[in-house]
């Protein structure tokens, strides 16, 4: 036959290796997450700021136990000592030991600001993957909502609900400080979470699931939610500096945690009291620690934010 | 235009009733009563005192009364003080704390864009360095910590300046330099950001090559694309000022209306508490609304002969 001449013999050899390699992905193919660690290792600002935060998360777990002192523990023959070898951190007015005090109020600060950041985490993807997911009416309704509560001034009513919630002279306990911290602060993540809700569930995943006989909460769920969990963590991380930033500028006005518990809020307010009379250290070493912290957990979501960006990919 | 502009109006009223009545509800609902720190007193004074206020009429009534009054502008009488109304304690301290507040956003918006610019054009050289350690310190240090340690180095210690009080542009300096540099922080981070992008953009290269001078393609088309997302945030700047004035006229015992705020939360004055809060409010939300209006002036996307949004 004709055809049959037009093909030779020597076209049809055997492969070798080399050919079949050549198929092969030589590469491990990365995947999503631990490219991102692998970008975020490279970011040595936000690689610190992830540092400080585990040795913060570490100390204010431990700190109050290392150097012996309780956090109430008054001793009127020692006060106003300067840092020394005994109290490393010095002590107050009251010859609290300051080294165990600040551990403990950075203790307060972190939970504060972990809590606050986990409530709007929760109320606001739940609010805006509702309100993403649903009609459009229940969608422009729901977010006129957000958006008024948004423009509440936010300090205000923290304020306001810290005088409501607590009796003369007992401060503000933590479940009211995170409550009224958690009133107008999820919203920003609401609205975050709603506009990747609106692009991805146009996505070809999502209608395959759906397709497949998905409800919308399963696919919200299982398919959206995971998807958009980058933004979402950014987020998170930057509402953690704001809330602890709240709380202590709350307890600097005298509003927030009283004593003899602590917060780094209160114990720089506390401190102010000594800066005239030469005892700047009361005041400047819990000023310190709430400055890394926020510079800390400010530098970490930056990093995190270039590192899921896609577009700063190499 | 008109349309949109009309519809944000609506919202901001909606938004400042909300507080009003937030407020009213949250003040109305504290335990105990308001003349308790006043000791034993006889129930004929004590009735007088409810009357006076108001406070023995049914919940309802007091509202629609509270409403009425802030229609015409009233904040009524002051709980504590037996000289002033609430009117007058926030014409007092307003301009003292307006100020203040200006003076440090005009510090934050002339250096806070110009170091992020100034960082985007130098990239990753000195220049570039140098504004985003200024704009981490300026984000980690709360302004009640940079205002102490001002007051302890420039003015305790080198004795340039006074360390607190209120009457001459001295005692302005520290306290708006204090407040300003939070926001300042912030604005020069996203205008680098944003200005880097922009900087890639397109119609930079376009304008370029066009032949129009370093510059001109600067400012004309890099800044005011770039500024856009500054603006945006303005809102939020005013919001954290107003708060920070709180803190800033602690320290600093300047007589503002932030002073105010917090003494009344300390005296448990409840009806200077709400005033203050709903003028704040009220602040605020005409800030917002000026800031909107701003964007859709500045931003070259949005023409202001079509019919917007």
């Amino acid at each position: 036959m004709k055809a049959d001449s037009q093909f030779s013999k020597e076209m049809f050899q055997k492969a070798t290796q080399e050919d079949r390699n050549a198929e092969k992905i030589r590469r491990p193919s990365i995947k999503y997450w631990p490219d991102v660690w692998r970008r975020l290792k490279q970011n040595k600002l936000a690689m610190t700021g992830l540092i400080i935060i585990v040795l913060m998360g570490i100390m204010s777990v431990i700190g109050i136990y290392i150097n012996g002192f309780d956090y109430r523990q008054q001793d009127y023959s020692l006060i106003n000592i300067h840092p020394n070898s005994i109290h490393w951190f010095g002590t107050d007015d009251l010859g609290r030991d300051l080294f165990t005090r600040t551990w403990f109020g950075a203790r307060y600060s972190l939970l504060i600001g972990i809590l606050a950041a986990a409530i709007d985490f929760l109320i606001g993807v739940l609010y805006g993957g509702i309100a993403g997911m649903a009609t459009r009416k229940v969608d422009a309704i729901m977010m006129r909502i957000a958006e008024v509560i948004y423009s509440i001034p936010y300090m205000l009513i923290v304020i306001l609900l810290s005088v409501v919630f607590s009796t003369q002279g007992s401060g503000t306990s933590l479940f009211v400080l995170i409550l009224a911290m958690s009133l107008t602060g999820w919203v920003p993540m609401a609205i975050l979470v709603r506009g990747q809700v609106l692009q991805l569930k146009e996505s070809e995943y999502s209608l395959a699931s759906e397709s497949l006989g998905a409800t919308k909460g399963w696919i919200l769920l299982k398919h959206i939610i995971p998807n958009t969990l980058g933004p979402i963590l950014v987020n998170v991380t930057l509402t953690i500096p704001r809330a602890i930033f709240a709380e202590a500028t709350l307890s600097f006005l005298g509003l927030g945690i009283q004593p003899p518990k602590a917060s780094l809020g209160s114990l720089a307010n506390e401190g102010l009291a000594g800066l005239p009379v030469g005892n700047a250290y009361q005041v400047l070493i819990p000023a310190l620690f709430i400055s890394l912290i926020m510079f800390a957990f400010n530098v970490l979501g930056d990093g995190l934010r270039d590192a899921l960006d896609p577009r700063l990919r190499k | 235009m008109k349309k949109y502009l009309l519809k944000r109006l609506g919202m901001s009223l909606v938004t400042l009733w909300a507080v009003v009545t937030i407020t009213f509800i949250l003040m109305h609902s504290v335990p105990g009563n308001p003349f308790a720190q006043e000791g034993k007193m006889p129930k004929a004074v004590y009735d007088n005192l409810q009357a006076k206020y108001g406070l023995d009429k049914p919940y309802t009534e007091q509202y629609a009364i509270y409403l009425k009054n802030l229609l015409k502008g009233d904040f009524g009488d002051s709980m504590k003080s037996r000289v002033e109304t609430v009117n007058d304690m926030i014409e007092r301290g307003f301009p003292v704390s307006a100020r203040l507040g200006l003076q440090a956003l005009v510090i934050a918006l002339c250096f806070g864009p110009a170091l992020g610019a100034l960082a985007a054009l130098y990239q990753n050289k000195i220049p570039d360095y140098i504004s985003m350690i200024i704009a981490i310190i300026g984000i980690s240090v709360p302004s009640f910590i940079m205002g102490t340690i001002l007051i302890q180095f420039l003015a305790r210690n080198v004795g340039w300046l006074p360390i607190a009080g209120w009457g001459t542009w001295q005692h302005t300096l520290l306290p708006s330099f204090a407040m300003a540099l939070m926001p300042m922080a912030t604005m020069a981070r996203l205008m680098r950001s944003s200005m880097l992008e922009v900087l890639g953009q397109d119609y930079i290269k376009t304008a370029k090559s066009k032949g129009i001078t370093k510059p001109a393609v600067i400012l004309k088309h890099a800044v005011r694309n770039a500024i856009l997302p500054v603006i945006s945030i303005l809102g939020t700047t005013i919001s954290n000022l107003i708060v920070g004035s709180f803190v800033i006229e602690k320290i600093f015992g300047i007589p503002g209306l932030g002073r105010f705020f917090v003494q009344s939360i300390y005296n448990r004055d409840y009806t200077l508490i709400m005033g203050t809060t709903i003028f704040y409010a009220a602040i605020l939300i005409i800030m917002l609304l000026l800031v909107d209006i701003a964007y859709m002036l500045i931003d070259p996307r949005i023409k202001l002969t079509k019919e917007g949004r």
